[in-house]
């Protein structure tokens, strides 16, 4: 087993050139802001003196490497700057803010497979008959909804007119956290569900024409058995790659939900940062989602390895 | 000798009917999203004609009235007509979906193209580069893209540009890929013809429609990110109506005025409902093999 996992330093050295990438263009965002970076990160409390720290800090006066140089230097020694509006440092905001959208992203996957898993087998059991019909029908209009108002009207539904759920908010204990996530989840998993559903229905087509699906039958699976052992885990691989690629759209989305929601994670700090112009924050937030990103790449990878026997990433990396 | 013949053509026949019915539904497919999309163009196209009130003038006397036989989908809290606003609001979100595509498209293609005919170190450093965007989620790039850039048509543009490139340029870059090891590319080389004529009129015209069709989903994507700005208050500024920001504005009275939440929201579903399946339909048309 462990000898498939070879390619997993490959893989992270792989990740290197991204990571340098990411934070790069981080960095250069600033550079976009109109005017002097310095006047422009400070926002309305630039002082004259505030402006000349931040401007030797930054190395504003040195040529564009040498301030990325430092820029980076200030980032593996944890300094992000400090939050225009908070008055506090960005990372220190961003760490308490990243469990939330964890739990959030996580929670909303699992809502996401509970809703695709059980459709796409509906519409891959008969492809062309009417359910499969409906399938797509609910794909199609899944994925032209903007997450934000499928939102708003969740709560509409299920908030104000039949109030089942909290409007927002994120309760204190463990159990309050799943109460109040579990619209936010939702809308998530909607959103994601049709990305899920049509590649888990054409993988699942596929394995239900396969010959050791008519083997299983002949041997007497059927049913619920035959699903679970034959053909889901058969059809799960290519899924879990596009589970994967996504799982960046559903981060990318959860920042918005959060907003909707008035959850304190990750999308709320950037939200608002945008409305107080707080761009250190911007920073920040914009960084850590990248890298949670490249992050789940190289575990989808893992896990489609450790899934599948015949995958060998291995030699593909060594190559 | 008869029954044999019988059961082929009543196979033939049945199969005759499958493909039918599958031709049907693929021209239907097209159909609808041609009837839609046409729509709404017209619509964009004809708002001020349409559009029974100004969409920005102000009547703050006759601010949040529910729907009424003046106001068929009442007013928001300025006093704005709400059905106009959602007609002249189909004239930004649409040109701008529309509008959008079209850099990153052309710019996504060629960086796609060179790559992949040309392979080695340009291969690899591109294709590093969009690894990299690829990192950060469309979203958070295109929020923070447009709060740098400030508010306007122009910061949206470039946004969408700057990340959305990369899909493209890995689509064309596979699909490059597989052609250059096609006869006709050799033949081409033999020929004497250049790199650039080779990429551009042979192997183009075989490799765009894979793109073409993916700029299709990706109209609906942009829509999805102007929309999702113009609600946070980015992009387009506030006078002017935009789907997006209606919403937000309809949020506010949503326990009151429900539908003024909404219903922008619906038109933005029937908008990429009508492109999704007008890419469906052009994607059978362009590939019918692909389909599964």
């Amino acid at each position: 087993m462990t000898h498939r996992l070879r390619f997993v330093p490959f893989r992270l050295l792989q990740a290197i050139p991204v990571v340098f990438g990411v934070t790069f263009i981080v960095f250069f965002m600033a550079h976009l802001l109109p005017g002097n970076p310095a006047l422009a990160l400070l926002g309305n409390q630039a002082t004259p003196a505030k402006v000349a720290a931040l401007t030797t800090s930054m190395g504003l006066d040195k040529p564009l490497w040498l301030q990325y140089l430092l820029f980076l230097g200030n980032l593996l020694r944890g300094n992000l700057g400090d939050s225009l509006s908070y008055q506090e440092p960005v990372l220190g905001l961003v760490l308490n803010a990243l469990p939330v959208t964890l739990l959030l992203v996580c929670y909303a996957l699992v809502l996401s497979l509970v809703i695709s898993i059980p459709l796409a087998a509906l519409a891959a059991a008969r492809p062309g008959r009417m359910p499969d019909h409906s399938v797509r029908t609910f794909t199609l209009l899944g994925q032209g909804m903007p997450q934000f108002w499928l939102g708003i009207m969740l709560i509409l539904l299920l908030a104000v007119n039949i109030k089942i759920f909290p409007v927002g908010g994120y309760g204190d204990t463990a159990l309050d956290h799943l109460y109040y996530l579990f619209l936010p989840a939702l809308t998530m998993g909607i959103a994601m569900s049709p990305t899920v559903i049509r590649s888990l229905r054409s993988s699942m087509i596929s394995v239900l024409e396969s010959e050791y699906i008519g083997t299983a039958r002949s041997k007497g699976a059927a049913g619920a058995e035959l699903f679970r052992v034959h053909v889901l885990r058969n059809a799960a691989i290519p899924t879990v790659s596009i589970v994967g690629v996504n799982l960046g759209y559903l981060v990318g989305g959860s920042l918005i939900i959060e907003h909707v929601f008035a959850i304190p994670g990750l999308g709320s700090l950037m939200v608002n940062s945008i409305f107080a112009r707080d761009f250190p924050m911007i920073q920040g937030v914009a960084l850590f989602v990248a890298l949670f990103v490249v992050i789940v790449g190289i575990l989808t990878d893992i896990v489609y390895t450790l899934l599948d026997p015949r995958v060998d990433l291995s030699t593909k990396a060594a190559a | 000798m008869t029954t044999p013949t019988a059961a082929l053509v009543a196979f033939k026949q049945r199969r005759a009917k499958t493909r039918s019915i599958k031709a049907w539904y693929r021209n239907g497919t097209l159909m609808s999203g041609i009837a839609i999309v046409g729509a709404l163009v017209l619509i964009a196209v004809f708002a001020p004609v349409i559009a029974p009130y100004d969409p920005i003038e102000q009547h703050l006397s006759d601010a949040l009235q529910p729907p009424n036989w003046q106001h068929l989908l009442g007013t928001d809290k300025f006093g704005r007509d709400v059905l106009s606003r959602l007609i002249w609001g189909a004239r930004v979100d649409l040109r701008i979906g529309f509008l959008a595509v079209l850099i990153p498209f052309v710019f996504g293609s060629i960086l796609g193209g060179i790559a992949g005919y040309f392979g080695g170190w340009l291969d690899t450093v591109i294709m590093r580069i969009v690894d990299i965007f690829f990192a950060f989620p469309f979203y958070v790039i295109v929020i923070a893209l447009v709060f740098v850039l400030g508010s306007g048509e122009a910061s949206i543009y470039l946004a969408i540009a700057a990340v959305s490139w990369v899909s493209y340029a890995r689509i064309v870059r596979g699909e490059v890929l597989v052609a250059k090891q096609q006869d006709y590319v050799a033949a081409a080389r033999l020929g004497g013809f250049s790199n650039a004529r080779i990429l551009v009129r042979h192997i183009g015209p075989n490799v765009l429609s894979q793109a073409i069709i993916y700029g299709m989903s990706d109209i609906v994507m942009d829509i999805m990110a102007i929309v999702t700005l113009g609600y946070l208050g980015l992009g387009i500024e506030p006078p002017t109506a935009e789907w997006g920001g209606m919403i937000a504005d309809g949020q506010e009275f949503i326990t009151t005025l429900w539908q003024q939440a909404t219903i922008p929201g619906l038109a933005v579903v029937v908008t990429s409902l009508g492109l999704s399946l007008l890419g469906d339909g052009i994607s059978d048309l362009i590939s019918p093999e692909r389909r599964k």
